[in-house]
Order: C-alpha cells, then structure tokens, then sequence
C-alpha cells in the first residue's frame, strides 16, 4: 500500500524536473530487493498523474535484480531474495544492486 | 570498484550515478530526455534528517516501534512508562490508521502522547511525526518514543529520523516472521521477542525464530520479554538506558 505515497512522491518530483513542459515518458529503477511492488506502481501511476504535466506518459520501469558480494571469499552472486547465501556459507554480503528506488529520467512531449 | 569513490560499488549499477536535483535536458528521442537520478524516498529521507538533527539538538532519544498488529507495543508502552517513567521522561506517539484508543491507554500510564492517524495510510512518515513534535513538545533530554502503525511492510521503508528501530515480535505469530518480512527485520537495532509467558502454551521455538532472524540481520540486538508479567523488561530498560546515554554523547558531540 505504501506504493500509492511512493507514486505521489514520482509524480511530483517529476513534476517540478519538468518545470511546466508537458512530459511524454518517465524512466524509474526499482531494484527487485527494495521492497516496493512495480506493479502496484503501474496500477497507481496513471490515476495520480492525471491532471498533471504526466497525464498520459508512459511509465517505464528497471527492475535490477539482486546482486551481492561475500565479504569472506569475494564471489559476486545473484540473490533473488534476502536470504540467499553465498556459496560459502556466508550471510556476510554487501549488497551491489536490487535496493534501487530511483526517478531516472523524464522525456518532455517537445524537444528541448 | 567504483571508478567514482572507489567505495566497493560499480558505477554502473547505479548506486551513485550523479545523484542531484537539477535536471539535465538532452536532444535526443523525439522529446527532451530530462535527467533526474533522484531517490524516490528523497523528500521523506530529507524530512527525517530534519527531524533527526531537531532530536539531537535538544538530546532526545527518539526510537521507532514496529510490528504485527497486536504484537503488544501499546502494552510494552504502558509497563515501561510505569517502570521507568519516573526516571526517564517518556514521551509517547501513537500511529494508528483510527480511533485514539491507544493515546487514551497511554494517557491513563501517565504520559504525554499525540495520537497521529494515518487514515488511509498504513505507515507513519517522517512529516507526520514533525508534526506531532510540535504538539508533543517533548523537552531537553526526554526519550520519544514513536509506536509505528501495526504493520510489517510499509513502515520499513519510511525512516523518521528515530535513533533506533524497535520491532516486537510476538511468540504468537509463529517463528517464520523475520523470513517472510525480511525488510523489516533488516532495518531492525533490537527485536523484542514478546508474550514470552505463553511459551508454555504455544508451539513456538524460540531458537529457530533467533535463527531466522539471524538469516537476515546479524546484528541486531534481541530481548526476550513480557509485557504483560514483567519478565525481562529489566533488560530492555537498560537498553534504553545505554541507547539515552548514547543519544546525550551524540548531542554534545
């Protein structure tokens, strides 16, 4: 349910990045670990943009899957949930990529 | 190695590409590509600073209460206010989507609260408790203490500028939780494993539900409690203690 914030959030930061120019697409990165539902994001997304500089984009999304690094043995590895070990045994892992809840970019309906 | 900072990302995953607020217009497509690269959270992120330099400021502790609805928050609330309010001046949020009925019990224990109600929402953000403080007025030195709307997910999410996170668990709930609300258990300083009076009762294995906690945050701290009799609460107000100490080092810092 925190999605419908989050939407409202996106919407307004794209908002004011557009400063008054209409907006065709915006480009969002939510890493599959973050803990936010792109789907719900989808379903959200065009009803908060209405009546804004966003009604009608389009919204697409990067959803980065997990990837961590063992602190004990160094190896790089997909981690689909929070729970996938390392190989080695390790829970000890730094975290690379997944955790992203980004606003990447907005394309304008009009060239600059 | 991030080419960057040198820290251990990459900067191609993105975990610091130019993270700033000033948009940057691009030709190409057929419309203007605005670049943004902003946090989603960042307005709430930069209300939680605001929140977290007004507590050390003036020495407050402020600690953030999550958990199932009916793990026994309120009731932790009202025995730690009973126990240790005379020592330490505790000062109470209360987060539910409705109704004031947990303000009233907390109230009845003898301490102020601000009762905030999410409506629709099933998270306390860090604008809401702004709010609260300026009715709360919590003075110099006092420990706040923010009971989360009774929720595992959304709350994870939403930092409120507090020192610490707090999430009780309940022997009722089954030993599973931390592994099917990693998020929230990730983000957790110190579980509170509660109801621990009915552990004759349940069938509820403490060491495997400490394992899987384990399995998503290594560090945390963990007390087993009763609320409702008493047993172990001595340890959490000391963790209160040393967290209070802790927060009066970092103001004077």
């Amino acid at each position: 349910m925190h999605e419908l914030a989050l939407t409202c959030q996106i919407v307004e930061t794209a908002a004011q990045a557009a400063a008054g120019r209409p907006v065709a697409r915006v480009t969002l990165v939510i890493g599959r670990l973050s803990g936010v539902m792109a789907e719900a994001i989808r379903f959200c997304f065009p009803e908060v943009a209405r009546k804004t500089l966003l009604d009608g984009a389009v919204l697409d999304i990067e959803e980065p899957d997990g990837w961590a690094r063992c602190n004990l043995c160094g190896v790089e590895f997909a981690t689909p949930d929070w729970l996938t070990a390392c190989r080695c045994g390790s829970y000890d892992v730094t975290r690379l990529r997944g955790e992203e809840l980004l606003i990447r970019s907005i394309e304008l309906t009009e060239a600059a | 190695m991030c080419a960057t900072c040198g820290c251990s990302g990459d900067a191609a995953t993105g975990h610091h590409r130019h993270e700033h607020n000033h948009p940057h217009p691009h030709g190409h497509g057929p419309g203007a590509l605005v670049e943004i690269e902003a946090r989603i959270l960042a307005k709430n992120d930069a209300a939680a600073e605001h929140n977290r330099a007004w507590f050390r400021g003036r020495d407050i502790l402020a600690v953030n209460l999550v958990s199932a609805p009916g793990a026994g928050k309120t009731t932790l609330l009202e025995r730690t206010i009973a126990d240790l309010g005379a020592e330490m001046p505790l000062y109470v949020i209360e987060g539910d989507q409705a109704s004031a009925v947990d303000a009233a019990r907390i109230e009845r224990a003898g301490a102020p609260v601000v009762q905030v109600n999410t409506g629709t929402g099933c998270h306390l953000d860090a604008a809401m408790v702004a709010r609260g403080m300026q009715r709360l007025r919590p003075p110099t030195g006092a420990a706040v203490l923010i009971e989360n709307v009774g929720n595992l997910v959304c709350p994870a999410l939403f930092d409120l500028g507090e020192q610490a996170k707090i999430v009780v668990f309940s022997v009722t709930e089954g030993e599973d939780k931390p592994i099917k609300y990693p998020h929230m258990f990730r983000a957790a300083g110190i579980v509170l494993l509660n109801k621990i009076d009915l552990l004759p009762h349940v069938d509820f294995d403490v060491a495997r539900a400490l394992a899987n906690l384990r399995s998503v945050n290594r560090t945390a701290d963990t007390i087993e409690v009763s609320a409702r009799t008493g047993a172990g609460m001595a340890a959490w107000y000391e963790w209160l203690r040393h967290e209070r100490a802790a927060a009066r080092q970092a103001a004077s810092a």
